[in-house]
């Protein structure tokens, strides 16, 4: 395309069927513990 | 849903729904702004009154564009995920993170702290013994359900005042891991007052994440941390916080710092440690009651608006040298994030996540640890005020009304509950300044990613 560049090709649409294992990290247990991030965290998944 | 904001000389195109992250031109920046309330001939007339020297080809040719990637559900996606979530927020109730609070007594007496100086509004300092903290393991193990991936945190308080039984902890932990066939994940937090070579050795071999609490500049950091004589802890701690991070290798910890009212100006804090060395920072604002004189207002929004700003910046121009470095709150994987369930579903506080105090009770997190109001059960008797847990249960993004058309829920799923609760009375409520804070690091974390995908 020659005006718009996409960044990323994952859709979260597309995590709805496989999604949901419950296998990774909880939130708070990285370093925040006062707020919750779960935007920059990885699926186990696709590990 | 659009979120469409310009950054740093970028035009930046959030297709909320879907999670897909455009940087466009000018004028289609203009047309997506339209798009939903005018028709194609609307916009092409709109657009070229502003923009009068560009072609109208050029402009349907935009409009195309933005046309294609609608129809590819890349942008105006809709949401088709609310049953869905609640749906999966009604599954069996697993318990896969435990906060260990293994020493409620410490050895700094920082003023921002929500655990009181460790005592958790107790009166007395108090370590957990190794059969509590045995019982607290088994508990985990027997409430997890088929999760393989278990994660335990050493907290404090100062988790190094009872470091044998960390160690304990670790080696059962580890037998455990063969019986049941589990996988532990601990983390060991730490002020590094007591910080010395067998504690580096042992974590290096058995934490998979140290969390090194360091602040920034050393006024800054002896301001909030110091001694309960007053001398500040900078000096003592710094050199062995960056012999520990060297020794990991750079990897595997965060330096984690917090900034108050007193360093607005904490990008500077944050560009200290990293040329101190460290390559994993964090650091956090501070959450406070605002009649705290280092709290953090709504007034303040601007200022820390500039900060992110400003470091952010600066993280694009160091990307690709030496002096790069991670920044949690920055950090956003666009490839292998999360589902949309795990971003939905809220931080798993009182059900998949929770707090244990020395003498063994459960509270659904280290914050609402010592509120007699939020004591779930203990560890020999596991959950026993399932109102509570199934309160907590409940309470995702589509629970909460102000989180329902806000761009960041996908980033932040619905905020801490103990945050809203504190501010808002309900922990369906929302922290304000918390979720600005919040929109404007990912808005910076999406620009850094723009930035350096171009190189």
């Amino acid at each position: 395309m020659k005006h718009i560049k996409t960044l990323n090709t994952k859709r979260l649409q597309n995590t709805v069927k496989k999604g949901g294992c419950g296998e990774c990290q909880t939130s708070c247990q990285s370093a925040c513990k006062t707020s919750c991030t779960v935007g920059n965290q990885s699926c186990e998944n696709n590990k | 849903m659009i979120h469409q904001y310009k950054n740093n000389g970028f035009n930046i195109v959030l297709d909320v729904n879907s999670g897909a992250i455009h940087v466009v031109d000018d004028i289609t920046y203009d047309i997506i702004s339209d798009y939903e309330s005018l028709d194609k001939k609307g916009i092409v007339e709109k657009i070229g009154k502003k923009y009068d020297t560009v072609d109208v080809s050029e402009i349907e040719e935009a409009y195309d564009e933005v046309n294609t990637l609608e129809e590819a559900e890349e942008l105006f996606t809709k949401d088709v995920y609310e049953d869905r979530v609640i749906d999966y927020t009604k599954r069996a109730t697993v318990v896969k993170a435990l906060c260990l609070h293994i020493a409620h007594d410490c050895n700094l007496s920082c003023k921002y702290c929500f655990a009181e100086e460790g005592l958790y509004h107790g009166k007395k300092a108090e370590l957990m013994p190794y059969e509590v903290g045995k019982q607290a393991l088994d508990f985990l193990v027997a409430n997890s359900g088929s999760r393989r991936n278990l994660e335990v945190d050493f907290f404090g308080g100062e988790p190094l005042l009872n470091f044998q039984v960390v160690k304990d902890l670790v080696a059962y932990g580890r037998e455990l891991e063969k019986t049941h066939d589990k996988h532990f994940r601990f983390t060991l937090t730490t002020n590094g007052v007591l910080l010395n070579d067998e504690v580096m050795e042992f974590a290096n071999k058995e934490m998979d994440n140290v969390v090194l609490s360091i602040d920034g500049r050393k006024e800054v950091h002896d301001k909030m941390r110091p001694f309960q004589r007053g001398d500040g802890s900078y000096d003592i701690v710094t050199p062995k916080f960056i012999k520990f991070a060297e020794s990991r290798g750079q990897s595997r910890y965060y330096a984690r710092g917090t900034f108050t009212r007193n360093n607005l100006d904490f990008s500077k804090d944050v560009l200290h440690l990293a040329d101190l060395g460290f390559k994993q920072i964090s650091v956090e604002p501070v959450v406070a009651p605002e009649d705290e004189s280092y709290a953090l207002l709504e007034e303040d929004l601007p200022k820390l608006f500039e900060e992110y700003d400003i470091l952010a910046k600066e993280m694009v121009e160091r990307h690709g040298t030496d002096k790069e470095f991670n920044f949690f709150h920055f950090m956003i994987d666009l490839e292998g994030g999360p589902c949309v369930y795990k971003r939905l579903s809220g931080c798993g506080s009182g059900t998949e996540y929770l707090a244990v105090t020395p003498s063994g009770e459960l509270y659904p997190c280290h914050q609402f640890v010592g509120n007699d109001g939020f004591k779930m059960g203990d560890v020999w008797k596991g959950i026993e005020n399932t109102d509570l847990q199934t309160e907590f249960k409940g309470c995702n993004v589509y629970s909460k009304p102000e989180c329902k058309n806000c761009f960041a829920k996908y980033y932040c799923s619905g905020g801490c509950a103990a945050n809203a609760y504190h501010f808002d009375g309900n922990i369906r409520g929302n922290y304000h300044v918390g979720c600005e804070l919040q929109k404007k690091r990912v808005e910076c974390a999406i620009m850094i990613k723009a930035a350096t995908a171009e190189d």
